[in-house]
């Protein structure tokens, strides 16, 4: 393998289980387990490897969470366009993503907050006062399906098979 | 239920084939509830949801008739459209194609149509469970080629001019291998094609793992020079697009052959599942991307595999297509069918005796890398003390 093939060979397989040691990695890859923590260490301080995340169901552990979808329509600021006003809103650790989107808004917030009035007051107290905000739009979420590429949907897809079959 | 006959009311021919041999390890597995199995004989994906949605689809648009005993044109239209851009080989989708309930429907077809009593039909061993009935059903002889790990399982082809006679008809081919993984060299084929050549052999070619090898090219035996006009390729679905359930696989060879072949066919199936049928013409246009996914994952796998049980001392040939390892476990002093019983019994894993695959199996044991890595990790330990602890008690 060449080595683009080799980090991205690793990286495909981290991105599923981010769990799994350099050492196993190895042995899925034919490759020695100093070559896989010299890949990673490297794809790590590139900012290849963004991060390491755990998708977490929290109704599961009975705590209630609200999702809601906003969208800002902004005036681009001189010289730094819409650069700056999203870096702002995407420090609040409320937002869960940023988008700059195209169409008749410019930002489309996915964001995440106890309940229902902390997504009121985290708008109308940090969003819409910013100079340049001129509208917002909030829709909250009602069920969710499908996030991070990992589905939502109970009883899904657990095919049994033979144990034994020639 | 007894039945009340003082004959044997079943046929000769259907005493005379043994109920396959990995049966009665159904209810050993089944009395057990922690058994982790590398016995599976399928891929662990479930078939991309596009091809599931292509056919959910047909279903609501109300096809759910026959289709031509053929097979729909469309999907014999893009199945030769496939193996032209693939592999540079041309087939007439109106007469030299016929879409089969699995490949297995495709060999017991081309048994019954190609076979008088009395005629021969030599293949590899060790080789897929259905070659051996398929024939004899037929009225054929199977004259099995023995192949063995110190030559990575290829067939030597030489052995299959010893095993020519007068009233040799075919020659069947697996390649990739199940259960041994190996993939028959080009070099080897051209050999073969000239013996086929030479004794005017039909050539049964099941190529269903054609898009499973791994750091070795797949060769069509059709594309061969001269042997499009004797061999009946046969390939399918299942495999490669994780869709087993659907029966779908597909023959093509002379027009000749593929019309008595659908003789048979029409008047024992009438024609493979309809949604089915649309289910393979979505995978064949949109689904080589999912191909190329589970091909990469199995390739994972099969390093693990090949690590780990050179790890816990059992020697492999490197598998080098399918889903399979087939390593040796002579050391054990146990036979294949021993090896399997006992490691269900004490360890709670399964794999298959090398001996259901025919006697040259015999002393290896088929473990199906086609399980999650987590699985033949904690399977290969489990394996690993198994056989220390077998090799040690002086056998």
């Amino acid at each position: 393998m060449e080595e683009k093939e080799q980090i991205q060979e690793i990286l495909k397989i981290l991105e599923k289980d981010p769990r799994i040691s350099p050492e196993e990695i190895g042995r899925l890859t034919d490759l020695s387990e100093t070559e896989v923590e010299k890949h990673l260490s490297e794809a790590e301080q590139s900012g290849t490897i963004l991060g390491y995340r755990t998708y977490v169901d929290w109704k599961n552990v009975g705590r209630e969470e609200v999702h809601a979808l906003v969208e800002v329509k902004i005036t681009p600021q001189r010289g730094t366009g819409f650069q700056t006003m999203a870096e702002r809103i995407a420090r609040f650790p409320e937002v869960h993503s940023l988008y700059l989107i195209s169409g008749d808004y410019d930002l489309s917030i996915h964001l995440v907050a106890a309940n229902i009035y902390d997504v009121s007051s985290f708008i109308s107290e940090k969003i819409a006062p910013l100079e340049g905000v001129q509208g917002t739009s909030t829709h909250f979420v009602m069920r969710r399906f499908k996030e991070n590429g990992v589905l939502m949907i109970e009883g899904e897809d657990s095919p049994e098979r033979l144990p034994i079959a020639p | 239920m007894t039945i009340p006959s003082k004959k044997n009311i079943l046929s000769r021919k259907v005493q005379e084939i043994p109920l396959s041999g990995i049966r009665k390890f159904f209810d050993l597995i089944a009395a057990k509830d922690d058994v982790i199995s590398l016995g599976v004989g399928e891929p662990d994906f479930v078939t991309p949801w596009h091809i599931r949605e292509a056919a959910t689809y047909s279903i609501e648009r109300g096809q759910t008739h026959y289709t031509s005993n053929f097979g729909l044109l469309e999907l014999r239209r893009e199945i030769a459209l496939h193996l032209h851009n693939r592999y540079g080989v041309n087939y007439d989708p109106e007469n030299e194609i016929l879409v089969t309930v699995g490949v297995s429907e495709a060999l017991d077809l081309a048994m019954r149509a190609l076979l008088n009593p009395g005629d021969q039909v030599i293949g590899q061993e060790p080789s897929y469970v259905s070659y051996f009935p398929n024939v004899h059903l037929a009225g054929g002889t199977f004259v099995p080629v023995p192949t063995s790990m110190e030559n990575g399982f290829h067939i030597d082809p030489q052995a299959i001019v010893e095993r020519t006679t007068d009233a040799t008809r075919a020659l069947i081919l697996a390649s990739p291998n199940n259960p041994t993984g190996s993939v028959l060299p080009r070099s080897d084929l051209i050999s073969i094609a000239e013996i086929a050549k030479d004794n005017d052999l039909v050539v049964i070619s099941d190529e269903i793992y054609d898009r499973l090898t791994y750091d070795t090219e797949h060769t069509c035996f059709a594309s061969l020079p001269g042997m499009q006009e004797r061999t009946l390729l046969m390939g399918g679905f299942s495999k490669s697009y994780a869709m087993t359930g659907w029966r779908i696989g597909y023959v093509a060879g002379p027009a000749e052959i593929i019309e008595g072949m659908m003789k048979i066919h029409q008047y024992t199936v009438m024609s493979a599942p309809t949604a089915g049928q649309y289910a393979a013409i979505e995978a064949l246009k949109n689904g080589e991307p999912d191909i190329i996914e589970m091909h990469d994952e199995y390739k994972r796998r099969r390093h693990l595999i090949v690590d780990k049980l050179k790890s816990i001392g059992l020697s492999c040939a490197e598998p080098e297509g399918a889903f399979y390892a087939f390593p040796s476990v002579e050391q054990t002093g146990l036979t294949s069918i021993e090896f399997a019983g006992k490691l269900l019994e004490e360890e709670s894993v399964a794999v298959v005796p090398g001996s259901a695959f025919g006697e040259s199996g015999e002393g290896h044991v088929r473990c199906c890398y086609a399980v999650s890595i987590h699985e033949i990790e904690e399977a290969l330990d489990r394996m690993g003390r198994f056989v220390k602890n077998h090799s040690s008690n002086g056998r």
